[in-house]
Protein backbone atom coordinates (compact mmCIF):
# COMPACT_ATOMS: atom_id res chain seq x y z
CA UNK A 1 0.00 0.00 0.00
CA UNK A 2 1.36 3.71 -1.08
CA UNK A 3 0.49 6.92 -0.06
CA UNK A 4 0.91 9.36 -3.06
CA UNK A 5 2.04 12.84 -2.43
CA UNK A 6 2.32 16.14 -4.24
CA UNK A 7 3.60 19.33 -3.50
CA UNK A 8 3.91 22.37 -6.02
CA UNK A 9 4.63 25.61 -5.86
CA UNK A 10 6.88 27.92 -7.99
CA UNK A 11 10.34 28.22 -7.87
CA UNK A 12 12.18 29.54 -4.73
CA UNK A 13 9.38 28.58 -2.48
CA UNK A 14 11.30 25.36 -1.20
CA UNK A 15 9.05 22.87 -3.09
CA UNK A 16 11.55 20.26 -3.55
CA UNK A 17 12.97 20.40 -0.02
CA UNK A 18 9.71 20.06 2.07
CA UNK A 19 8.94 16.78 -0.32
CA UNK A 20 12.42 16.36 0.72
CA UNK A 21 11.87 16.61 4.42
CA UNK A 22 8.41 14.24 4.51
CA UNK A 23 10.32 11.60 2.29
CA UNK A 24 13.77 11.38 4.85
CA UNK A 25 10.92 11.49 7.85
CA UNK A 26 9.34 8.41 6.22
CA UNK A 27 12.60 6.51 5.07
CA UNK A 28 15.26 7.19 7.31
CA UNK A 29 13.80 8.29 10.65
CA UNK A 30 10.74 5.82 10.55
CA UNK A 31 12.62 3.27 8.67
CA UNK A 32 10.33 2.89 5.56
CA UNK A 33 10.58 4.09 2.22
CA UNK A 34 10.22 6.50 0.43
CA UNK A 35 10.85 7.55 -3.49
CA UNK A 36 10.65 11.66 -4.56
CA UNK A 37 10.79 12.69 -8.11
CA UNK A 38 10.75 16.59 -9.21
CA UNK A 39 9.85 18.42 -11.96
CA UNK A 40 10.50 22.03 -12.68
CA UNK A 41 11.77 24.60 -15.35
CA UNK A 42 14.76 25.48 -16.30
CA UNK A 43 14.41 28.82 -14.19
CA UNK A 44 15.97 28.91 -11.27
CA UNK A 45 13.56 31.24 -9.87
CA UNK A 46 9.81 31.78 -10.54
CA UNK A 47 8.82 29.07 -12.36
CA UNK A 48 6.46 26.06 -11.73
CA UNK A 49 8.10 23.57 -9.19
CA UNK A 50 6.92 20.37 -8.26
CA UNK A 51 7.53 17.53 -6.77
CA UNK A 52 6.19 13.71 -5.94
CA UNK A 53 6.84 11.94 -3.11
CA UNK A 54 5.73 7.85 -2.80
CA UNK A 55 5.66 6.35 1.06
CA UNK A 56 5.18 3.15 1.64
CA UNK A 57 6.35 0.13 3.72
CA UNK A 58 7.91 -1.35 1.17
CA UNK A 59 9.86 -0.78 -1.54
CA UNK A 60 9.16 1.45 -3.81
CA UNK A 61 8.68 0.34 -7.90
CA UNK A 62 6.74 2.64 -9.74
CA UNK A 63 8.72 5.73 -9.64
CA UNK A 64 5.77 8.55 -10.46
CA UNK A 65 2.77 9.04 -8.46
CA UNK A 66 -0.73 8.57 -10.56
CA UNK A 67 -3.44 10.39 -8.32
CA UNK A 68 -2.12 12.18 -5.39
CA UNK A 69 -3.93 11.03 -2.22
CA UNK A 70 -2.53 14.05 -0.41
CA UNK A 71 -2.02 17.17 -2.07
CA UNK A 72 0.11 20.41 -0.74
CA UNK A 73 -0.15 23.79 -2.95
CA UNK A 74 1.23 26.92 -2.74
CA UNK A 75 0.59 28.73 -5.88
CA UNK A 76 -2.40 29.73 -7.35
CA UNK A 77 -1.38 28.22 -10.23
CA UNK A 78 0.00 24.88 -8.85
CA UNK A 79 -3.92 24.87 -7.67
CA UNK A 80 -5.26 25.37 -10.95
CA UNK A 81 -3.14 22.72 -12.39
CA UNK A 82 -3.20 19.90 -9.70
CA UNK A 83 -6.44 19.93 -7.42
CA UNK A 84 -8.40 18.68 -10.08
CA UNK A 85 -6.51 15.21 -9.94
CA UNK A 86 -6.65 14.78 -6.21
CA UNK A 87 -8.32 11.22 -5.38
CA UNK A 88 -11.58 11.00 -4.02
CA UNK A 89 -10.99 11.06 -0.42
CA UNK A 90 -7.77 13.23 -0.79
CA UNK A 91 -6.77 15.73 1.30
CA UNK A 92 -5.88 19.25 -0.05
CA UNK A 93 -3.30 21.59 1.50
CA UNK A 94 -2.98 25.17 0.96
CA UNK A 95 -1.23 28.09 1.44
CA UNK A 96 -4.78 30.13 1.99
CA UNK A 97 -3.64 33.36 1.09
CA UNK A 98 -1.71 32.44 -2.15
CA UNK A 99 -4.52 29.56 -3.06
CA UNK A 100 -8.28 30.58 -3.63
CA UNK A 101 -9.88 27.15 -4.56
CA UNK A 102 -13.23 27.46 -6.17
CA UNK A 103 -13.83 24.05 -6.48
CA UNK A 104 -13.09 20.49 -4.72
CA UNK A 105 -13.13 17.14 -6.52
CA UNK A 106 -16.36 15.07 -4.81
CA UNK A 107 -15.40 13.45 -1.07
CA UNK A 108 -12.09 15.69 -0.78
CA UNK A 109 -11.20 17.76 2.21
CA UNK A 110 -8.79 21.17 2.10
CA UNK A 111 -6.84 22.61 4.89
CA UNK A 112 -5.59 25.97 4.89
CA UNK A 113 -2.84 27.64 6.44
CA UNK A 114 -1.28 31.44 5.87
CA UNK A 115 2.20 29.67 5.68
CA UNK A 116 4.09 32.79 4.30
CA UNK A 117 2.53 34.88 7.16
CA UNK A 118 3.49 32.50 9.83
CA UNK A 119 6.80 32.16 8.47
CA UNK A 120 7.66 36.28 8.34
CA UNK A 121 5.92 36.64 11.70
CA UNK A 122 9.60 34.69 12.09
CA UNK A 123 11.32 37.44 10.04
CA UNK A 124 12.23 35.02 7.41
CA UNK A 125 9.77 34.26 4.62
CA UNK A 126 11.81 31.56 3.21
CA UNK A 127 11.23 29.13 5.73
CA UNK A 128 7.31 29.07 4.87
CA UNK A 129 7.90 25.61 3.63
CA UNK A 130 8.90 24.14 6.51
CA UNK A 131 5.97 25.97 7.86
CA UNK A 132 4.12 24.29 5.73
CA UNK A 133 5.68 20.35 6.93
CA UNK A 134 4.38 20.95 10.03
CA UNK A 135 1.09 22.04 9.37
CA UNK A 136 0.83 18.50 6.83
CA UNK A 137 1.87 16.91 9.99
CA UNK A 138 -0.18 17.85 12.20
CA UNK A 139 -3.52 17.58 9.73
CA UNK A 140 -2.72 14.46 8.45
CA UNK A 141 -1.09 12.35 11.06
CA UNK A 142 0.70 10.54 8.80
CA UNK A 143 4.19 10.95 10.05
CA UNK A 144 5.38 10.61 13.49
CA UNK A 145 5.95 14.21 14.56
CA UNK A 146 9.33 13.82 15.86
CA UNK A 147 10.35 12.03 12.44
CA UNK A 148 9.24 14.68 10.55
CA UNK A 149 10.84 17.26 13.20
CA UNK A 150 14.06 14.64 12.99
CA UNK A 151 14.30 15.04 9.28
CA UNK A 152 13.47 18.95 9.26
CA UNK A 153 16.87 19.38 11.59
CA UNK A 154 18.37 16.77 9.21
CA UNK A 155 18.00 19.05 5.59
CA UNK A 156 18.66 21.78 6.76
CA UNK A 157 22.02 24.01 7.28
CA UNK A 158 23.24 24.28 10.79
CA UNK A 159 22.76 28.05 11.06
CA UNK A 160 19.37 27.94 9.88
CA UNK A 161 18.31 24.69 12.34
CA UNK A 162 16.84 26.48 15.23
CA UNK A 163 14.76 28.77 12.69
CA UNK A 164 13.47 25.82 10.56
CA UNK A 165 12.47 24.34 13.77
CA UNK A 166 10.52 26.96 14.99
CA UNK A 167 8.52 27.04 11.54
CA UNK A 168 8.40 23.45 12.11
CA UNK A 169 6.52 24.13 15.47
CA UNK A 170 4.31 26.98 14.17
CA UNK A 171 3.16 25.33 11.41
CA UNK A 172 2.51 22.13 13.18
CA UNK A 173 0.69 24.12 16.17
CA UNK A 174 -1.60 25.43 13.62
CA UNK A 175 -2.86 22.69 12.56
CA UNK A 176 -2.79 20.93 15.67
CA UNK A 177 -5.19 24.12 16.88
CA UNK A 178 -7.04 23.72 13.58
CA UNK A 179 -8.51 20.05 13.99
CA UNK A 180 -9.07 20.56 17.61
CA UNK A 181 -11.54 23.33 16.80
CA UNK A 182 -13.26 21.77 13.83
CA UNK A 183 -13.67 18.55 16.76
CA UNK A 184 -14.89 20.65 19.15
CA UNK A 185 -17.35 22.44 16.87
CA UNK A 186 -18.83 18.76 15.95
CA UNK A 187 -16.61 17.26 12.88
CA UNK A 188 -17.05 14.11 12.45
CA UNK A 189 -14.91 12.73 9.38
CA UNK A 190 -11.68 13.48 10.78
CA UNK A 191 -10.41 9.86 9.67
CA UNK A 192 -9.03 9.32 5.95
CA UNK A 193 -8.07 6.85 3.84
CA UNK A 194 -4.74 7.81 2.54
CA UNK A 195 -3.76 4.43 1.54
CA UNK A 196 -3.82 3.62 -2.47
CA UNK A 197 -4.23 0.19 -4.04
CA UNK A 198 -1.33 -0.06 -5.21
CA UNK B 1 35.42 24.40 -16.97
CA UNK B 2 34.00 26.52 -20.30
CA UNK B 3 32.46 23.53 -21.45
CA UNK B 4 32.16 19.62 -22.31
CA UNK B 5 34.87 19.54 -24.55
CA UNK B 6 37.19 20.83 -21.91
CA UNK B 7 35.90 18.69 -18.80
CA UNK B 8 36.18 15.60 -20.81
CA UNK B 9 39.47 16.02 -21.70
CA UNK B 10 40.81 17.48 -17.95
CA UNK B 11 39.49 14.47 -16.29
CA UNK B 12 42.19 12.62 -18.61
CA UNK B 13 45.01 15.19 -17.82
CA UNK B 14 44.01 14.30 -14.04
CA UNK B 15 43.90 10.71 -14.42
CA UNK B 16 47.43 10.55 -16.13
CA UNK B 17 48.87 12.96 -13.01
CA UNK B 18 48.01 10.07 -10.72
CA UNK B 19 44.24 10.80 -10.14
CA UNK B 20 40.90 9.40 -10.77
CA UNK B 21 38.45 11.54 -12.27
CA UNK B 22 34.77 11.50 -13.96
CA UNK B 23 32.42 14.20 -15.39
CA UNK B 24 28.96 14.07 -15.66
CA UNK B 25 26.74 15.53 -18.78
CA UNK B 26 23.28 14.92 -20.13
CA UNK B 27 22.36 15.25 -23.82
CA UNK B 28 23.78 17.64 -25.71
CA UNK B 29 27.00 17.91 -23.32
CA UNK B 30 27.28 13.95 -24.19
CA UNK B 31 27.28 14.70 -27.60
CA UNK B 32 30.39 17.35 -27.31
CA UNK B 33 32.02 14.67 -25.00
CA UNK B 34 32.19 12.09 -28.04
CA UNK B 35 35.40 13.54 -29.37
CA UNK B 36 37.43 12.91 -25.92
CA UNK B 37 35.62 10.02 -25.18
CA UNK B 38 37.27 8.26 -28.10
CA UNK B 39 40.54 9.94 -27.49
CA UNK B 40 40.10 8.08 -23.78
CA UNK B 41 39.09 5.04 -25.12
CA UNK B 42 42.50 5.07 -27.63
CA UNK B 43 45.01 6.22 -25.02
CA UNK B 44 43.32 3.58 -22.46
CA UNK B 45 42.62 6.33 -20.01
CA UNK B 46 40.74 5.19 -16.97
CA UNK B 47 38.08 7.63 -16.22
CA UNK B 48 34.43 7.71 -16.20
CA UNK B 49 31.32 9.38 -17.89
CA UNK B 50 28.00 9.97 -16.32
CA UNK B 51 25.38 10.90 -18.89
CA UNK B 52 21.71 11.77 -17.11
CA UNK B 53 19.55 11.07 -20.17
CA UNK B 54 16.92 13.67 -21.60
CA UNK B 55 14.49 13.54 -24.21
CA UNK B 56 16.51 14.32 -27.89
CA UNK B 57 17.56 14.78 -30.29
CA UNK B 58 19.55 18.20 -29.88
CA UNK B 59 18.24 19.87 -27.12
CA UNK B 60 14.94 18.27 -26.85
CA UNK B 61 13.86 18.27 -23.42
CA UNK B 62 15.41 19.23 -20.31
CA UNK B 63 14.62 17.86 -17.27
CA UNK B 64 12.70 15.01 -18.48
CA UNK B 65 13.78 11.21 -18.88
CA UNK B 66 14.60 9.06 -22.01
CA UNK B 67 16.71 6.50 -22.52
CA UNK B 68 17.95 7.78 -26.17
CA UNK B 69 21.82 7.63 -25.72
CA UNK B 70 22.36 3.87 -25.24
CA UNK B 71 23.55 3.22 -29.23
CA UNK B 72 25.69 7.15 -28.82
CA UNK B 73 27.41 5.92 -25.75
CA UNK B 74 28.82 2.82 -27.38
CA UNK B 75 29.17 3.98 -30.65
CA UNK B 76 29.32 8.06 -30.39
CA UNK B 77 33.01 8.30 -31.42
CA UNK B 78 34.73 7.38 -34.58
CA UNK B 79 36.41 4.60 -35.14
CA UNK B 80 36.20 1.02 -33.45
CA UNK B 81 36.61 0.77 -29.91
CA UNK B 82 35.09 -0.44 -27.09
CA UNK B 83 33.97 0.78 -23.61
CA UNK B 84 31.58 0.13 -21.03
CA UNK B 85 28.47 1.27 -19.75
CA UNK B 86 26.37 0.67 -16.42
CA UNK B 87 22.44 1.65 -15.69
CA UNK B 88 21.60 2.31 -12.52
CA UNK B 89 18.13 2.22 -11.46
CA UNK B 90 18.13 4.23 -8.03
CA UNK B 91 19.97 6.42 -5.93
CA UNK B 92 21.58 3.50 -4.06
CA UNK B 93 22.89 1.66 -7.45
CA UNK B 94 23.68 5.24 -9.01
CA UNK B 95 26.03 4.98 -5.48
CA UNK B 96 27.06 1.32 -5.52
CA UNK B 97 27.50 1.72 -9.57
CA UNK B 98 29.79 4.58 -9.40
CA UNK B 99 32.08 2.47 -7.53
CA UNK B 100 32.30 -0.29 -10.02
CA UNK B 101 32.75 2.05 -12.98
CA UNK B 102 35.48 3.51 -11.37
CA UNK B 103 36.94 -0.04 -10.64
CA UNK B 104 36.32 -1.78 -14.03
CA UNK B 105 37.90 1.81 -15.77
CA UNK B 106 40.73 0.82 -13.83
CA UNK B 107 40.66 -3.00 -14.59
CA UNK B 108 39.85 -3.30 -17.78
CA UNK B 109 41.62 0.74 -18.69
CA UNK B 110 38.47 2.04 -20.68
CA UNK B 111 36.12 5.27 -20.55
CA UNK B 112 33.30 3.48 -18.43
CA UNK B 113 29.84 5.42 -18.83
CA UNK B 114 26.90 5.33 -16.03
CA UNK B 115 24.11 5.77 -18.20
CA UNK B 116 21.09 7.35 -15.98
CA UNK B 117 17.86 8.94 -17.25
CA UNK B 118 16.42 11.87 -16.02
CA UNK B 119 14.43 9.78 -13.66
CA UNK B 120 16.75 8.42 -11.92
CA UNK B 121 18.88 11.50 -12.03
CA UNK B 122 16.89 13.89 -9.87
CA UNK B 123 15.24 10.92 -7.82
CA UNK B 124 15.71 10.97 -4.09
CA UNK B 125 15.59 7.59 -2.14
CA UNK B 126 17.13 6.22 1.30
CA UNK B 127 21.02 5.40 0.31
CA UNK B 128 22.90 3.37 2.30
CA UNK B 129 26.79 4.43 2.51
CA UNK B 130 29.20 1.53 4.02
CA UNK B 131 31.91 2.08 5.76
CA UNK B 132 34.75 3.70 3.83
CA UNK B 133 36.90 0.41 4.84
CA UNK B 134 34.13 -1.93 2.96
CA UNK B 135 34.45 -0.49 0.11
CA UNK B 136 36.24 -2.31 -2.66
CA UNK B 137 38.18 -0.45 -4.60
CA UNK B 138 40.62 -1.18 -7.98
CA UNK B 139 43.95 0.45 -7.47
CA UNK B 140 45.36 1.80 -10.59
CA UNK B 141 47.53 -1.22 -11.16
CA UNK B 142 50.72 0.78 -11.86
CA UNK B 143 53.80 -1.13 -13.58
CA UNK B 144 56.87 -2.54 -11.33
CA UNK B 145 59.08 -2.35 -14.10
CA UNK B 146 62.00 0.16 -13.69
CA UNK B 147 62.05 3.51 -16.42
CA UNK B 148 64.61 1.29 -18.77
CA UNK B 149 62.42 -1.75 -19.24
CA UNK B 150 58.64 -0.04 -19.39
CA UNK B 151 56.81 -0.06 -22.44
CA UNK B 152 53.79 2.14 -21.99
CA UNK B 153 51.07 -0.01 -24.55
CA UNK B 154 52.76 -3.57 -23.58
CA UNK B 155 49.73 -5.76 -22.75
CA UNK B 156 49.52 -8.18 -19.92
CA UNK B 157 47.69 -11.27 -20.27
CA UNK B 158 44.59 -9.78 -19.81
CA UNK B 159 45.52 -7.75 -22.95
CA UNK B 160 45.50 -4.51 -20.61
CA UNK B 161 48.72 -2.51 -20.33
CA UNK B 162 49.83 -1.29 -16.79
CA UNK B 163 49.99 2.53 -16.00
CA UNK B 164 52.37 4.98 -15.08
CA UNK B 165 51.80 8.48 -13.11
CA UNK B 166 53.72 11.81 -14.06
CA UNK B 167 56.72 13.04 -12.48
CA UNK B 168 57.61 9.36 -11.35
CA UNK B 169 60.44 9.42 -13.37
CA UNK B 170 59.36 7.46 -16.37
CA UNK B 171 59.45 9.46 -19.91
CA UNK B 172 55.98 8.57 -21.84
CA UNK B 173 53.93 10.01 -24.87
CA UNK B 174 50.59 9.68 -25.03
CA UNK B 175 48.77 9.90 -28.64
CA UNK B 176 45.60 9.78 -30.12
CA UNK B 177 47.31 8.68 -33.22
CA UNK B 178 47.68 5.19 -33.51
CA UNK B 179 50.63 4.26 -31.34
CA UNK B 180 53.00 0.94 -30.87
CA UNK B 181 53.50 -0.25 -27.32
CA UNK B 182 56.26 2.09 -26.73
CA UNK B 183 53.42 4.74 -27.17
CA UNK B 184 55.29 6.32 -30.41
CA UNK B 185 53.09 7.17 -33.55
CA UNK B 186 53.13 3.61 -35.86
CA UNK B 187 50.71 4.63 -38.63
CA UNK B 188 50.76 1.54 -40.34
CA UNK B 189 48.02 -1.59 -40.89
CA UNK B 190 50.06 -4.34 -38.64
CA UNK B 191 49.74 -1.82 -35.42
CA UNK B 192 46.87 -0.20 -36.48
CA UNK B 193 45.12 -4.13 -36.74
CA UNK B 194 47.23 -4.73 -32.99
CA UNK B 195 45.82 -2.46 -31.18
CA UNK B 196 42.66 -1.51 -31.88
CA UNK B 197 41.27 -5.19 -32.59
CA UNK B 198 43.30 -5.00 -28.57
CA UNK B 199 40.98 -2.06 -27.28
CA UNK B 200 37.81 -4.45 -28.38
CA UNK B 201 38.95 -7.88 -26.95
CA UNK B 202 39.90 -6.74 -23.92
CA UNK B 203 36.57 -6.25 -23.01
CA UNK B 204 35.03 -9.24 -24.25
CA UNK B 205 34.37 -11.18 -20.76
CA UNK B 206 31.51 -8.57 -20.50
CA UNK B 207 29.43 -10.50 -23.57
CA UNK B 208 29.70 -13.60 -20.93
CA UNK B 209 30.72 -14.08 -17.23
CA UNK B 210 31.77 -10.63 -16.21
CA UNK B 211 28.08 -8.89 -17.45
CA UNK B 212 26.55 -7.37 -14.64
CA UNK B 213 22.49 -8.47 -14.38
CA UNK B 214 19.97 -8.90 -11.52
CA UNK B 215 17.26 -12.02 -13.12
CA UNK B 216 14.07 -13.06 -11.54
CA UNK B 217 11.41 -15.48 -12.02
CA UNK B 218 13.45 -17.15 -15.50
CA UNK B 219 13.48 -20.29 -14.24
CA UNK B 220 9.98 -21.28 -15.76
CA UNK B 221 9.23 -18.16 -18.08
CA UNK B 222 7.46 -18.39 -21.18
CA UNK B 223 7.84 -14.47 -21.75
CA UNK B 224 11.29 -12.62 -20.45
CA UNK B 225 11.40 -8.63 -20.47
CA UNK B 226 14.68 -7.46 -21.21
CA UNK B 227 15.06 -3.71 -19.41
CA UNK B 228 17.13 -1.44 -17.64
CA UNK B 229 17.48 1.66 -16.01
CA UNK B 230 14.62 3.08 -14.82
CA UNK B 231 12.40 0.95 -16.82
CA UNK B 232 13.33 -2.30 -15.35
CA UNK B 233 11.28 -0.93 -12.14
CA UNK B 234 8.30 -0.41 -14.56
CA UNK B 235 8.68 -3.46 -16.15
CA UNK B 236 8.62 -5.19 -12.57
CA UNK B 237 5.14 -4.03 -12.20
CA UNK B 238 4.36 -5.39 -15.62
CA UNK B 239 5.75 -8.60 -14.58
CA UNK B 240 4.12 -9.01 -11.26
CA UNK B 241 0.58 -7.99 -13.15
CA UNK B 242 1.11 -10.66 -15.44
CA UNK B 243 1.81 -13.49 -13.18
CA UNK B 244 -1.33 -12.53 -11.05
CA UNK B 245 -2.83 -12.94 -15.08
CA UNK B 246 -1.43 -16.70 -15.07
CA UNK B 247 1.36 -15.91 -17.78
CA UNK B 248 4.77 -16.68 -16.51
CA UNK B 249 6.80 -14.15 -17.08
CA UNK B 250 10.26 -13.58 -16.29
CA UNK B 251 13.00 -10.93 -15.95
CA UNK B 252 16.69 -10.01 -17.32
CA UNK B 253 17.44 -6.68 -16.44
CA UNK B 254 20.89 -5.61 -18.07
CA UNK B 255 22.83 -3.68 -15.84
CA UNK B 256 26.21 -3.53 -18.32
CA UNK B 257 24.92 -2.53 -20.76
CA UNK B 258 28.18 -2.82 -23.25
CA UNK B 259 29.83 -5.05 -24.34
CA UNK B 260 25.96 -6.16 -24.41
CA UNK B 261 25.58 -9.27 -22.38
CA UNK B 262 25.04 -11.55 -25.80
CA UNK B 263 26.08 -14.80 -24.71
CA UNK B 264 23.21 -14.54 -21.63
CA UNK B 265 21.02 -13.29 -23.85
CA UNK B 266 21.45 -16.33 -26.76
CA UNK B 267 21.24 -19.08 -23.63
CA UNK B 268 17.67 -17.74 -22.60
CA UNK B 269 16.32 -17.70 -26.24
CA UNK B 270 15.98 -20.80 -26.97
CA UNK B 271 14.08 -21.37 -23.58
CA UNK B 272 11.47 -18.89 -23.82
CA UNK B 273 8.74 -17.92 -26.52
CA UNK B 274 9.12 -14.16 -26.78
CA UNK B 275 11.77 -11.63 -25.31
CA UNK B 276 9.71 -7.98 -24.47
CA UNK B 277 12.29 -5.37 -24.65
CA UNK B 278 10.46 -1.96 -23.33
CA UNK B 279 12.81 0.91 -23.81
CA UNK B 280 12.65 4.82 -23.77
CA UNK B 281 13.35 5.46 -27.13
CA UNK B 282 12.53 3.92 -30.13
CA UNK B 283 14.41 1.24 -30.40
CA UNK B 284 18.17 0.94 -29.52
CA UNK B 285 19.17 -2.38 -27.28
CA UNK B 286 16.01 -4.07 -28.67
CA UNK B 287 18.44 -4.22 -32.07
CA UNK B 288 20.72 -5.91 -29.90
CA UNK B 289 18.59 -8.44 -28.78
CA UNK B 290 17.33 -9.86 -31.74
CA UNK B 291 21.00 -10.14 -32.56
CA UNK B 292 21.42 -12.14 -29.59
CA UNK B 293 17.82 -14.22 -29.95
CA UNK B 294 19.18 -14.30 -33.61
CA UNK B 295 15.54 -15.60 -34.25
CA UNK B 296 15.15 -18.42 -31.23
CA UNK B 297 12.50 -16.50 -29.71
CA UNK B 298 10.35 -13.89 -30.23
CA UNK B 299 11.39 -10.29 -29.65
CA UNK B 300 9.09 -7.62 -29.00
CA UNK B 301 9.74 -3.85 -28.52
CA UNK B 302 7.73 -1.48 -26.39
CA UNK B 303 9.01 1.60 -27.44
CA UNK B 304 8.50 5.15 -25.87
CA UNK B 305 9.81 8.48 -27.38
CA UNK B 306 10.81 9.78 -23.47
CA UNK B 307 9.24 12.45 -21.13
CA UNK B 308 8.00 10.13 -18.81
CA UNK B 309 8.08 6.85 -17.90
CA UNK B 310 5.94 3.91 -19.82
CA UNK B 311 2.48 3.04 -18.34
CA UNK B 312 2.92 -0.85 -16.74
CA UNK B 313 -0.16 -1.29 -18.71
CA UNK B 314 1.86 -1.26 -22.26
CA UNK B 315 4.03 -3.32 -21.21
CA UNK B 316 1.62 -5.81 -19.82
CA UNK B 317 -0.04 -6.07 -23.03
CA UNK B 318 3.06 -6.91 -25.08
CA UNK B 319 3.31 -9.79 -22.69
CA UNK B 320 0.37 -10.75 -22.58
CA UNK B 321 0.14 -10.97 -26.22
CA UNK B 322 3.74 -12.33 -26.94
CA UNK B 323 2.77 -15.39 -24.57
CA UNK B 324 -0.36 -15.94 -26.79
Amino acid sequence: MLTEIRIAGFGGQGVILAAAVIGKARAIFEGGYATMTQSFGPEARGGSSSAQVILSSEPILYPYITRPDILIVMSQEAGARFIPELKPGGILITEQELVRVDHMPAGTRAFGVPATRLAEELGRKMVLNIVMVGFFGAVTSLIATEALRQAVADSVPPASQKLNLQAFEKGYEYGASLIEKLREEGETEMVLSFESES
Amino acid sequence: MEDELAASITIQGAVWGGAKAFTVTSGPGFSLMMEHIGYAAMTETPCVFVDVQRGGPSTGLPTLPAQADMMQARWGSHGDYGIIALCPNSPQECFDLAITAFNLSEEFRVPVMLMLDECVGHMTEKVIIPDAAAIDVYPRRFTHLPPGEFRLFEPREDKVPDMVRAGDGYRFHVTGLTHDERGYPSMNVDTQRSSVTRLLEKLQPFTGERALSETADLEDAEVVVVSYGITSRVAQRAIDLARQKGVRAGKFRIISAWPFPEKHIAALAPKVKAMVVPELNLGQMVHEVERAAAGRCKVRLVPHAGGTVHNPEAILKAILEAAE
